[in-house]
């Protein structure tokens, strides 16, 4: 067969094909490949190291670290741990978003899971595991309420999102009779604010679940078909994907991370507030994920862009509060530098600050 | 006719020495191009050519390296696809590139709408655009979206927008198609052509690209062709036989081989695949069908007969209502493409931009999507082995690629065509759906694609092939099926296998 195809391929050079051959199999890892990623990873990164840069400047404590009863204190510490919530939720969008959807619904959910933890606990002859589990089993419920409309009944993923966003938050309230549920259960609440071999316990649970989630999803050929369908749903569906399981799945495992944010959230203040809990985390999680690079179109994605996506908007809201602003100055802030790393990563900006550059230069140099 | 414009006309455009690089490739080489007024110029190459990439520079998409463009003798560079439009230059690009939920009217002067008191004036516009169609023999209703009209129509009303009058613009001087009948019937061409004719008379250059030789011959003054992204010649169209222009366009004659006679022995073998008075809803009614192992059938018709609504039913994106299927000797019900799938039936779709690839992603995840779908999210294929699929298929199918990590979207229509390909060998199917393979792509990948279909057959694959082109599938079919109005209406085997028996089998002439 080979030997046919060659025959009929001859009008090219065979000569220039084998060298062309040679050629792509050495570039298989080329450095373009990587440079392009790499690069994919520079401007989060750079953005980053520049917050915290400034931190530095405004408060030369800034990197220190304390030992204290076994467990590390500082200011970068809080800034990893306060971020947990919305890391968890950020894993999940990332995969929402992947798949050319979204889910405003994540805070509600966070709600809903948090006052389910509060009340059980409160019943008080729960186990904690137990606990845990109907948490997550509350916030698979919600992800399948929402992967349903979207994948099987064919609605626009904000709308059908939008509807277990608002209602989500009355079921919370419901569960919680409109009061604020308070619990006293150290075991339970050492899940928020307790700490494990130096560090707080919400930063494992990231971590743990990122590794978890990378593991699930770039070990199998989860990811692979998540972007598929992101790109191309109908073709996906042509190369036998099952396009609407793996759109259902990825809400799936995003109402799972709401309900662990849900979890810490809880566990942290000791007690569910069902207008409070969660409320506008979604859209931080948004943020975060595009901060790591991902188009909402859907596509490509990278669970650990979206995390230091998250890192950068918590690093921000410690150094407008470091900086000594008046509060009123916060929003108006984080709006703006998070104006400035958007269009940092955009390479059309990038190009075009590279030409008003080399034009003063040539000017400066002629002057 | 030609010597006149050689000696008469006014030269156009002029593309001298352009070099366009990219990353890895050196996309043209010295490359030029002549453009007099009032011609049709035919610019052919295989895909990867290079015209593509010449005509965005003409068109100011790219910019070149290198080299000179002159307009009317004057030397000018285009920054913006906007800046060539304004100087006169209109391209009417492969994919149709209109807005389907606007009505055809505004499609056709979109951005330069005709306005009273500062808005649009609906009926002046829907006025100018039946006017503009009228000169298409287009008769349609204007105002409904674009959507409601077949792709056929959409491709005349893309051309349409081509030399509507754009506000603050120079007059059309230069007009580009890119492959414009690829979607079109022979009633369409020839509406089209008349059109080109006139266009002609007005003084436009016209920049013709194809893929249909005897398109060329029937409309062209003259011809460039291009190869590997290198000027290989310019000639006139009169006196350049079909021969010398393949000849050409290759660089050497492979005209023997796209025209060679079915090699199959074809013997009785059992059928891979039976159907019995199977129907789905209006789309396919009662097809008795026999597909024999390790052959090629050929499924011919025009347009909307039935024949891709077959391939859909086969592989079980359409369910049937009616009648019976069996494969290899069980009776199956298809309810999804992952079914017919692990039953071993693959299909490779008509629409390779929507239902083929998945642009973004790279050649190697495209090639292994499909066996990787096949075993299952939990059984991943390794970075490793999907590099050695993806290297195996370069190799064999002659994909011209730096590497298998290029997007896909970025290759040429007959890279892609291939790399769809190899996803579905990949899978090592029994039984193989080729919807339209050979759409759109340049001779060179044609007739590998024709080779390839007969070495599947002689590997013991069995394949259903429906194109257009009929001598294409007398090339390599065992027997073929005609379709009209959804129904079969013939099956030719043997003696009955040429061009003339199928479109009187076609026309309803005798069967």
């Amino acid at each position: 067969m080979t030997s046919e195809a060659t025959v009929l391929n001859s009008h090219h050079s065979d000569q220039v094909k084998a060298d062309q051959l040679k050629t792509a199999r050495q570039a298989r890892y080329s450095p373009g490949q990587s440079a392009h990623k790499f690069s994919l990873y520079l401007y989060p990164l750079v953005a980053l190291a520049l917050l915290l840069l400034v931190n530095v400047l405004l408060d030369p404590q800034f990197f220190s670290l304390q030992w204290q009863e076994g467990r590390l204190y500082g200011p970068l510490i809080d800034i990893l741990n306060r971020s947990a919530p919305v890391a968890l939720l950020a894993i999940g969008m990332s995969l929402v978003i992947a798949t050319g959807g979204i889910d405003l619904s994540v805070g509600a959910v966070m709600a809903i899971c948090g006052a389910v933890c509060a009340n059980l606990l409160l019943l008080g002859d729960w186990s904690i595991p137990a606990v845990i589990g109907l948490a997550v089993l509350t916030g698979l419920a919600c992800g399948l309420v929402n992967g349903v409309m979207v994948s099987y009944l064919g609605i626009q993923p904000i709308v059908a999102t939008l509807v277990l966003m608002v209602a989500g938050r009355g079921v919370a309230q419901l569960l919680n009779q409109g009061q604020i549920v308070t619990f006293q259960n150290p075991d339970f609440a050492a899940l928020g604010s307790g700490s494990f071999l130096g560090l707080p316990v919400p930063v494992w649970l990231v971590l743990l679940s990122l590794l978890i989630m990378q593991l699930l999803l770039r070990r199998t050929a989860l990811g692979l078909f998540i972007e598929a369908v992101g790109c191309n749903a109908k073709a996906s569906r042509y190369l036998g994907i099952d396009d609407k399981g793996i759109k259902l799945s990825v809400y799936l495992l995003t109402g799972c991370c709401a309900a662990l944010a849900g979890i810490v959230a809880t566990a942290d203040i000791q007690g569910s507030d069902a207008n409070n809990a969660g409320l506008w985390l979604e859209l931080d999680a948004i943020l975060a994920v595009v901060i790591g690079g991902a188009a909402l179109t859907g596509g490509r994605f990278s669970l650990p862009r979206a995390v230091i996506g998250v890192l950068i908007i918590q690093a921000l809201s410690t150094t407008i509060v470091v900086s000594g602003l008046p509060a009123k100055f916060n929003l108006l802030i984080k709006a703006l530098v998070i104006l400035l790393v958007l269009m940092l990563q955009s390479e059309l900006f990038r190009n075009q600050l590279k030409a008003v550059f080399s034009f003063g230069k040539a000017h400066g140099g002629k002057a | 006719m030609s010597e006149q414009i050689n000696n008469a006309a006014k030269l156009v455009l002029q593309l001298r020495q352009i070099n366009k690089n990219f990353p890895g490739v050196k996309a043209l080489q010295q490359a030029q191009l002549s453009l007099y007024a009032g011609e049709v110029h035919a610019l052919l190459g295989e895909n990867g050519a290079g015209k593509s990439t010449l005509v965005k520079v003409m068109t100011g998409v790219l910019q070149k390296d290198s080299g000179e463009l002159l307009l009317d003798a004057t030397a000018l560079s285009f920054a913006t696809p906007k800046d060539a439009q304004q100087a006169g230059i209109s391209t009417v690009y492969q994919e149709v590139n209109l807005l389907p939920n606007l009505s055809v009217a505004h499609n056709l002067f979109l951005g330069s709408e005709p306005k009273r008191f500062g808005l649009i004036n609906k009926k002046a516009m829907a006025n100018q655009a039946r006017q503009l169609l009228s000169t298409f023999g287009l008769d349609i209703d204007v105002t409904a979206p674009l959507s409601e009209f077949s792709v056929a129509v959409q491709q005349l009303v893309a051309i349409a927008r081509g030399i509507a009058p754009k506000r603050g613009a120079a007059c059309t001087k230069v007009l580009v198609l890119d492959e414009p009948t690829a979607s079109l019937d022979a009633d369409e061409v020839q509406n089209l052509f008349q059109v080109l004719r006139q266009l002609k008379q007005q003084g436009v250059a016209i920049v013709f690209i194809t893929h249909f030789l005897d398109q060329v011959y029937q409309i062209s003054d003259r011809i460039t062709v291009m190869r590997n992204g290198c000027f290989v010649g310019e000639y006139q169209t009169a006196s350049l036989n079909k021969a010398e222009l393949i000849a050409a366009m290759l660089g050497k004659e492979l005209c023997q081989q796209r025209h060679q006679t079915p090699c199959l022995v074809v013997e009785q073998s059992e059928s891979i695949l039976t159907a019995r008075q199977l129907s789905s809803g209006q789309s396919v009614q009662q097809l008795d069908l026999d597909l024999p192992a390790g052959q090629a059938v050929g499924l011919a018709g025009l347009l909307g007969s039935g024949r891709t609504e077959i391939c859909r039913l086969l592989f079980g994106l359409d369910q049937a209502d009616g009648g019976t299927l069996s494969f290899a000797g069980k009776p199956i019900k298809l309810s999804s493409p992952a079914q017919a799938i692990a039953l071993g039936i693959a299909l490779c779709p008509e629409d390779r931009k929507s239902q083929g690839m998945i642009a973004p992603l790279s050649i190697r995840e495209n090639i292994s999507l499909a066996l990787q779908a096949k075993q299952g999210w939990w059984r991943v294929i390794s970075k490793k082995k999907q590099q050695q699929l993806a290297d195996f298929y370069i190799e064999k199918l002659q994909i011209a690629t730096p590497d298998a990590d290029k997007a896909i979207g970025q290759l040429s229509g007959g890279n892609q065509q291939k790399v769809i390909l190899a996803r579905w060998l990949a899978v090592e199917p029994q039984l193989l759906l080729l919807d339209e393979p050979t759409r759109g792509i340049d001779i060179g990948a044609h007739a590998e694609i024709l080779q390839l279909i007969r070495q599947l057959c002689q590997q013991g694959m069995s394949l259903l092939v429906t194109s257009s082109e009929l001598e294409e599938l007398t090339a390599f079919s065992s027997k073929i099926v005609v379709m009209r109005d959804r129904k079969k209406v013939a099956e030719l085997r043997g003696e009955d296998l040429n061009p003339d028996r199928i479109m009187a089998a076609i026309a309803g002439a005798s069967v």
